[in-house]
């Protein structure tokens, strides 16, 4: 039994995830491979090398292969799934766009977004938004899954000692090309791995009071800026910024949220935070049904007192 | 262009869903019902590029128990030519929906086949990327605008760095985010032309599909509770209770 593992990289560095989903991979038993399909991406094959428990690192590089597309990473995956019982991903944007088209070329079932391996068949999964928590067992001979990355601690990025094997990319499909990207730059931690994560809602008013109030406390905690639903479709910030049931699924250790009603969207993407504090002017506001500390005050003097009370 | 457009009959998005005491699943009795909230930016999308004049007719599709013919009458009162339902009271899971949708498409040749990118009770994000694959299609998922000229499709995505846009040749398949649209209000008049749009019904034999589930639901259950925790009267008790008691800053 060998589990195979799609590694989510930038061509340069190894993302995070990837090492959640590894974790899920050495739970399933057996060995553990990583797929690292990209162009120039040799630096994410060393790295994912190291990660403990990996035994071995299959890297692809062809300039097709840059963007990851569905289309050709699918195929160079079929054209290895032979020698797998497991192939796993993370429930990330290139996850979910690539296992379902290698699910359904095998004609297997797809369990998406497991939250817990119960055995090498059967697995933990939320459904309707997080309300509810599935167990389902995969009938087919090979299981493909995506893993949500808040159900499983990050394998060690180092300690390993895999092998790197090159294996040859299959050709381009031609049917979808790369037209462009527009990447939101920050310096700030990204949601999915950052410890302390503060989101702002549609209490912020507008964009430029959202990153007026919000961007000085996440400088002061070193966290990461989230935002709910609500602020994202008003266009107070970016759709990467979302976080919620469609959006990004976090669980920092610290969740701080600020002018958030609490839609039952919102809660699925982050109710698994370790600790959570809201702020809203609303005593009645369904965020303060999962908050540990709740503070009912207006955000635009609550938010600048508590910078300043951080010293 | 023809367009296809897949509709799934959910629980209502605003709905509260409780867990069958027996735990085998969600309790669906008396409870409302309504379009897949993407599936409707789906429809609109297609009514929308029909109205544009880049579209011809859009044929709306649902796959389930006989009640999904009230879905696609929303979908013909949004704009829907036509409607197909391929009626079963089994289970049906993505793969079984795709294979279905597959071969609606291998009889019917649309251009463009738009779905949402999830549907909101089983969460699993997979029909209308196992479709693509089905037909050898390109695909792109997670759409926040589309445009067609020149026998392709140019889609921007929601991608988690920040927006992705892809050229696709056509025929393709588009899934739906939030953003793509915001669908319009159905009007009266709609609903009662809607009524008289055809709607055809098939069974998943007639179409040579077999639907029997892959994935075996051993139970379902309650999530475990967060238990509310306390109010602080202000920043200096909420700041001294991070430091001392959470321990988190």
């Amino acid at each position: 039994m060998t589990s195979l593992v799609i590694a989510e990289h930038d061509n340069q560095s190894l993302k995070a995830t990837t090492l959640n989903a590894v974790t899920a991979a050495l739970a399933c038993g057996g060995d553990v491979h990583v797929l690292v399909a990209g162009h120039q991406a040799s630096a994410a094959a060393s790295a994912a090398a190291q990660v403990a428990g990996v035994a071995k690192v299959i890297h692809v590089d062809a300039a097709h292969l840059e963007h990851q597309l569905a289309e050709n990473l699918a195929e160079q995956v079929l054209s290895m799934v032979a020698n797998y019982s497991h192939i796993l991903a993370p429930a990330t944007a290139i996850g979910k766009n690539v296992l379902p088209r290698v699910a359904a070329k095998l004609d297997v079932a797809q369990v998406s977004d497991i939250t817990k391996v119960i055995s090498a068949d059967t697995f933990e999964r939320p459904i309707y938004a997080g309300n509810a928590v599935a167990t389902v067992q995969a009938t087919d001979a090979t299981k493909v899954i995506t893993v949500r990355t808040t159900g499983f601690d990050a394998a060690a990025a180092s300690g390993g000692s895999g092998v790197v094997e090159t294996v040859s990319a299959v050709a381009d499909s031609g049917k979808a090309s790369f037209v462009g990207k527009e990447v939101s730059h920050s310096d700030r931690p990204e949601l999915t791995a950052a410890k302390i994560i503060v989101s702002g809602g549609r209490g912020l008013g507008s964009g430029e009071q959202f990153h007026a109030v919000m961007e000085p406390l996440a400088d002061k905690l070193g966290a990461a800026l989230g935002a709910s639903r609500a602020a994202v479709d008003a266009g107070f910030v970016p759709n990467d910024y979302q976080v919620g049931q469609t959006g990004k699924i976090v669980a920092p250790q610290l969740y701080v949220a600020v002018g958030i009603s609490g839609a039952i969207q919102h809660l699925a993407g982050m109710k698994d935070s370790k600790v959570i504090v809201a702020i809203n002017k609303d005593p009645e506001a369904p965020i303060f049904g999962v908050a540990d500390y709740g503070l009912v005050a207006d955000l635009f003097t609550a938010v600048p007192e508590l910078i300043a009370e951080l010293g | 262009m023809k367009i296809l457009v897949a509709v799934k009959r959910v629980v209502d998005y605003n709905v509260k869903v409780r867990v069958k005491s027996d735990n085998s699943g969600i309790d669906t009795a008396n409870v409302k019902m309504s379009m897949n909230p993407f599936d409707e930016i789906a429809v609109e999308e297609a009514v929308r590029l029909k109205e544009a004049g880049v579209a011809t007719e859009v044929v709306a599709v649902s796959c389930g128990v006989a009640q999904s013919q009230e879905t696609l009458r929303t979908a013909m009162a949004i704009g829907a030519d036509r409607g197909i339902l391929v009626e079963t009271d089994s289970e049906l899971q993505p793969l079984a929906v795709a294979k279905i949708l597959k071969a609606l498409v291998d009889k019917e040749q649309p251009q463009l086949i738009v779905l949402g990118k999830q549907a909101i009770d089983d969460d699993s994000n997979q029909t209308g990327q196992m479709l693509a694959a089905l037909l050898g299609l390109p695909q792109a998922t997670f759409a926040s605008k589309v445009q067609i000229a020149d026998g392709k499709a140019t889609v921007t995505r929601e991608v988690d760095g920040g927006l992705e846009t892809l050229a696709l040749t056509l025929p393709a398949v588009v899934t739906t985010d939030l953003r793509l649209n915001e669908p319009r209000y159905v009007t009266l008049p709609n609903i009662m032309k809607a009524k008289k749009k055809p709607l055809e019904t098939i069974k998943p034999d007639a179409l040579g599909v077999d639907v029997a589930p892959r994935l075996k639901t051993i139970k379902v259950e309650e999530p475990p509770k967060r238990s509310a925790g306390v109010m602080v009267a202000d920043v200096k008790a909420l700041v001294e209770k991070l430091k001392n008691e959470a321990k988190v800053i």
